[in-house]
């Protein structure tokens, strides 16, 4: 007897007589399925160890079916029978398994026969199975929502947010928000009642409860006072739970809250946050993550809540790249005039490291704090300039832009410091656009200061042809500047080389026109007119750090957690809410009877199943015909057709099961005989 | 919140999933690696492996949201059509880490790949359309069927001598055909029926210390996580009352409301003790309300163990425990020398045990050769460092070692310098003290039905966090 290969044995390890080793083979099934090999040829074969009092078992066969709800529901509702039976199982663990199954098959016509379980089990006396039943809810709401509607469940769902069990009150109402949100409607309005008993509730839950129970209370529109208080007071001890979803959940309901109260109570609630926020910053370097996106939106809004708390931002050793670059940007905001010396001799390690996307932002922030507090722009000047005489080669382009915002900020303060930086400069150390624009911006407000100037505006005028447009409209307005200011015998002839070139040979638009635009203004007379427009002043720069546009930040905060905190823009902004219901898989496949689909699903698992002999056989055996095979293929597929009609006759109670399971091995035997005979038959031809 | 929840491996190659919704596309994920490095913080360089190219934690695709968590090389991804709260999603992705690593000691792909059917088990017993249900470890091990296969049980099985010292006597192993009740109870985390012959309660006071000290000898950093592990074999429904000192609860409770007033704030400034505790959480046991109002701690224990408290604790009279010295001289390129000193700073009546240092070098090194006086050095070569090993220091003893190594002839002076950005490691563990001086004054076990007495026990560790790191060098200053 040949080997017949991996599905030949599976289905003969299904059907053996020995549950162990049926139950075993069910494991391998599922092993080979998740490695991505096709087993849905077995599927009767694993369907019929569905009827069992064995719990694992059952869970087993359970856990196929499921991963075959989505890729063929059409085979999986042919296990429908079995699901409504099992819906009624003594044991509750079996109902609510079987309940959480059907609602994972997409096929419209799945509802037809799920509402009438679904209803028995929403009043299970089992609290367990209860809670599985709501979930269902929302997925039959998905899939149908008219029936849903029609049939009533959502009142079910209402009622049961008043149930006795927190687990089951928690997935209702986690239910009605999955609900509400994809038809982004209200189905769901709290009043006080369900507020008080939410609030009660909350207490008892598990973690995850409590997270869908605060989940919803997000939404809850406090309009009393007293309302607002009793919410506040019952949540904030929620802050000291050790799950960090909790957490930030809990501080997501009181913000909400917080902009009703008078300004004394809120301050008093503001700082019950600072520390629970920070201990979100102890798990997982992506929690954190998330964490410091968040806690930058709520610094947006409450500035000084974590004023204290500066050292919990440092940066470890091994944090990933992007969470170093945002704890860094955090801590930048929550400078102040006490932390913002400890803070900057901490960007200062940083600025030395190894990576330069960490190297640059440090710097940065050094500029930041420089500008943001007055009191620590001195030490910062000091160490940039310190870090600009240890350079390594990527520092100096930072370092210049920082600079110049020093500069727009502290026009005169720390000069000499200054000067000797950009003195140093050779022009050769810069090349990204930035730092050379910002070299020349120095260069044209400070031309008296600057040793050598002519040397590098010499270099400037040779190299203007290979900048980048922006380069080269600071390149301009500088030497316009130099040629007022600090007039050279060499300048005059400077600024007509770079005015013709600018005219001339540049392609940019902008560039072109702002060179027009200088030299019709040089060549009117009045100098006086000239040098008032030209030496214009900028503004002082108050600031370098970003912010948010405040119609944004109100946008963002009920969202605390959500993808909009992360990418700092509104969900409608870059969410697309697909209304077509794109989860079933084939549309051609709602439209059939339930009996059509039997069908199909029939042909299918026999097509499968014959193919995969056929495979098989043709390692064995070469010399087959073609006829041979398609005949062998028929007899089986009539075979498997014999089982599947067993299989909805009924496999009724399991005193029957014992004598289907027989009667099936010895089909089965048959088969092999059948097959044998076969393989034999061919193979003789060849031998003679 | 997910739709969808991958298990892949190290070069994002799915391993195993479990669909909760249905709207996600079967070939998504497939376009998951391509994202990775799209998304990659790191501008400068792209490294062959995945793992390590530093993309943030979420990613935005075409209508689809992917949040993932690294652990050992494995991605546990979630992917999602709507606007979810990823944070919700990203500790739940966590929770479920822990959960795998707690059923199979070690999540990795050979793991995964020996417990798919358990695996399926978990992932639907732990998260329903998209809901998160249970993530508590213990309580799923009521439901699961499965056994889990580790190499380690295997063993067990064969040679079956393990026995534990803590033997149930009755767990109320419900009759499988009833489901546990213990998830939907009012206390969710305790079955009932449980009987103990012994009934007894460890407490564990450990506070581990993290700190980073400059070359100079400075603390920059520190920070203290404390953790109240409570080891429980209890029988029936026992109600336990933890009584700490006064300070330590009053400092909590400051924290809590945030009541650093300014008389606090000066009491704390004369004793010139200011020992802060932040931040405290409590396991789920725990009442929250009464902590609050009565300054209680009471609750009903899960069976086993449970880190009952964690808390931080903020200091600025913390000295260093171990004083190292460093000191580094570059032959020509070719030898470098590394002179590394410690000493144990504390009082000469406690000692530290299993102390051992982590003195980086650079990668390809060549015969080192070490001078020393105690402990055992051993070179590590792939991670590029040298492991100081010491059964036990006792303190003001001090331990001088000297490493010699040849260096490969081609080598860039740069990535030679490289090595010493990479802080010396101390890890240590000392026992009868904590630092921030919290002391279990009481704990009260009182089982209203069965009244039986019980001891509990109760121990005090300091030990290093995974950060007791002192900077070698002074940075970017070459030598």
């Amino acid at each position: 007897m040949p080997k017949k290969g991996e599905n030949y044995e599976f289905r003969s390890g299904l059907v053996s007589q020995y549950a162990d080793e049926r139950k075993d083979t069910i494991q391998r099934v599922i092993a080979a399925m998740t490695t991505g090999k096709d087993v849905s040829s077995l599927f009767p074969d694993v369907l019929k160890n569905i009827a069992t009092h064995d719990l694992e078992q059952k869970k087993l066969v359970y856990l196929y079916l499921m991963n075959y709800a989505k890729t063929n529901p059409e085979l999986v509702i042919l296990a429908t029978n079995t699901f409504v039976r099992d819906a009624e199982d003594p044991n509750p663990l079996i109902r609510a398994l079987a309940i959480r199954t059907m609602g994972c098959i997409r096929v419209e016509k799945m509802v037809d026969y799920i509402s009438i379980p679904l209803k028995r089990t929403l009043k299970d006396d089992n609290p367990y199975v209860r809670k599985t039943a709501v979930i269902c809810v929302a997925k039959l709401f998905e899939l149908n929502s008219t029936v849903c509607l029609e049939q009533g469940f959502l009142d079910y769902l209402l009622e049961l947010v008043d149930d006795s069990n927190q687990m089951v009150v928690a997935n209702s109402v986690a239910a009605l928000l999955e609900i509400s949100k994809s038809t982004q409607k209200d189905v769901f309005t709290i009043d006080y009642k369900i507020l008080n008993k939410l609030l009660s509730t909350l207490n008892e839950c598990s973690e995850w409860g409590r997270v869908s129970i605060l989940s919803v209370l997000v939404e809850y529109n406090a309009d009393k006072i007293s309302e607002v208080h009793e919410i506040i007071e019952k949540i904030t001890p929620q802050l000291q739970h050790e799950n960090p979803a909790v957490v930030l959940t809990s501080i997501k309901v009181l913000v909400k809250q917080l902009d009703k109260l008078p300004n004394n109570e809120v301050n008093n609630v503001l700082g019950r946050l600072s520390s629970p926020l920070c201990s979100l910053l102890v798990s997982a370097p992506e929690i954190q993550f998330v964490a410091l996106k968040n806690i930058r939106i709520l610094l947006e809004k409450y500035p000084n809540i974590l004023d204290k708390e500066l050292r919990a931002f440092f940066i470890k050793y091994n944090d990933p790249l992007y969470l170093k670059l945002e704890k860094i940007e955090i801590m930048t905001r929550i400078s102040n005039d006490d932390n913002c010396m400890l803070l900057l001799s901490e960007l200062r390690e940083y600025a030395m490291e190894i990576d330069i996307d960490l190297v640059n932002r440090s710097i940065n922030g050094i500029g930041q704090i420089a500008i943001k507090v007055e009191k620590c722009a001195k030490k910062s000047v000091e160490i940039l300039y310190e870090l600009f005489i240890n350079r390594g080669d990527y520092v100096v382009e930072e370092i210049i832009i920082v600079i110049q915002n020093i500069l727009r900020r502290y026009p005169k303060e720390y000069l000499s410091t200054i000067i000797t930086v950009v003195a140093d400069l050779k022009f050769n150390d810069l090349s990204k656009p930035e730092s050379l624009s910002s070299y020349m911006w120095i260069l044209g407000e400070y031309a008296k200061e600057i040793p050598h100037l002519e040397e590098k505006l010499i270099l400037i005028v040779e190299n203007f042809d290979d900048f980048e447009p922006i380069v080269q409209s600071s390149a301009l307005s500088s030497i316009v500047k130099i040629s007022l200011i600090k007039p050279t015998p060499k300048t005059p002839q400077l600024l007509q080389q770079i005015l013709n070139k600018a005219t001339k040979e540049i392609e940019n638009a902008d560039v072109r026109d702002k060179a027009y635009l200088y030299w019709r203004l040089l060549s009117t007379d009045d100098k006086e007119l000239q040098k008032d427009i030209l030496l214009n002043k900028l503004p002082i720069l108050e600031s370098t750090i970003d912010t948010f546009t405040p119609g944004l930040l109100e946008e963002l905060l009920p969202r605390l957690g959500n993808l909009s905190s992360i990418f700092y823009k509104p969900a409608s902004s870059f969410i697309r809410f697909n209304n077509d219901k794109s989860f079933v898989t084939s549309s051609a496949l709602q439209s059939k009877k339930f009996e059509e689909l039997q069908q199909i699903a029939k042909n299918e698992i026999v097509n499968n199943a014959a193919r995969a002999d056929n495979l098989l056989d043709f390692d064995d055996d070469n010399v087959e015909t073609p006829e041979e095979n398609f005949t062998q293929s028929e007899t089986q597929g009539n075979n498997i057709l014999d089982e599947l009609n067993d299989l909805f006759s009924g496999i009724g109670a399991s005193s029957t099961n014992k004598t289907t399971t027989t009667q099936i091995s010895g089909k089965n035997n048959d088969i092999f005989e059948i097959l044998g005979g076969n393989t034999t038959n061919s193979t003789s031809p060849g031998s003679l | 919140m997910a739709s969808i929840v991958y298990l892949l491996d190290s070069k994002a190659r799915p391993l195993i999933h479990r669909d909760y919704k249905g709207d996600i596309p079967a070939n998504l994920v497939d376009s998951f690696p391509l994202l990775l490095i799209k998304n990659s913080s790191n501008t400068t360089n792209h490294t062959a492996n995945l793992t390590e190219n530093d993309c943030p934690p979420v990613i935005y695709n075409n209508g689809y949201s992917y949040s993932f968590i690294i652990h050992n090389d494995i991605y546990v991804l979630a992917i999602s059509k709507s606007d979810i709260n990823i944070f919700n999603t990203l500790v739940y992705l966590n929770d479920l880490i822990s959960v795998l690593t707690h059923h199979f000691k070690e999540l990795n792909e050979i793991s995964i790949k020996d417990n798919y059917s358990i695996i399926y088990e978990l992932l639907d017993e732990m998260m329903d359309f998209g809901i998160p249900q249970l993530t508590d470890d213990k309580i799923l091990k009521e439901y699961i069927t499965q056994q889990s296969f580790t190499f380690e049980k295997l063993i067990n099985q064969v040679s079956s001598s393990a026995t534990s010292t803590h033997k149930k006597i009755k767990q109320s192993k419900q009759d499988r055909r009833a489901p546990p009740s213990t998830l939907t109870n009012q206390i969710s985390w305790r079955p009932q029926g449980i009987l103990y012959k012994k009934n007894e309660a460890y407490l564990d006071v450990i506070e581990s210390i993290d700190m980073l000290i400059n070359s100079r000898g400075q603390i920059l950093t520190s920070e203290i996580y404390g953790t109240i592990k409570l080891k429980s074999y209890l029988s029936g429904m026992p109600e336990l009352q933890l009584g700490l000192n006064e300070k330590f609860i009053n400092s909590g409770l400051n924290s809590i409301k945030s009541l650093t007033s300014q008389n606090i704030d000066l009491k704390s400034d004369d004793n010139k003790k200011s020992i802060e505790v932040e931040d405290v959480k409590f396991h789920q046991c725990v009442k929250l309300s009464k902590f609050e109002s009565d300054k209680v701690i009471s609750f009903i224990p899960p069976d086993g163990e449970c880190d009952l408290i964690t808390y931080r604790v903020h200091s600025n009279i913390l000295k260093p425990l171990f004083l190292i010295e460093y000191k580094f001289k570059n032959h020509s390129n070719t030898r470098l020398e590394i002179m590394v000193k410690i000493k144990a700073n504390f009082k000469n009546k406690v000692s530290a045990n299993k102390v051992e240092v982590k003195i980086p070098v650079p990668s390809d090194i060549d015969s080192p050769k070490f001078h020393y006086q105690k402990g055992k050095l051993k070179y590590m070569p792939s991670d590029n460092f040298i492991r100081w090993k010491f059964h036990k220091i006792e303190g003001g003893k001090e331990y001088v070692m000297v490493a010699e190594l040849m260096l490969l002839s081609v080598i860039n002076e740069h990535d030679l310098m490289n090595f010493r950005k990479v802080p010396i490691n101390v890890s240590f563990e000392m026992q009868g003290f904590v630092t921030s001086g919290l002391q279990v004054r009481y704990l009260k076990i009182n089982e209203p039905k069965m009244n039986y007495t019980s001891y509990p026990y109760v121990r005090y560790i300091t030990k290093s966090g995974d950060h007791y790191d002192i900077r070698s060098g002074r940075y970017g200053a070459g030598l």
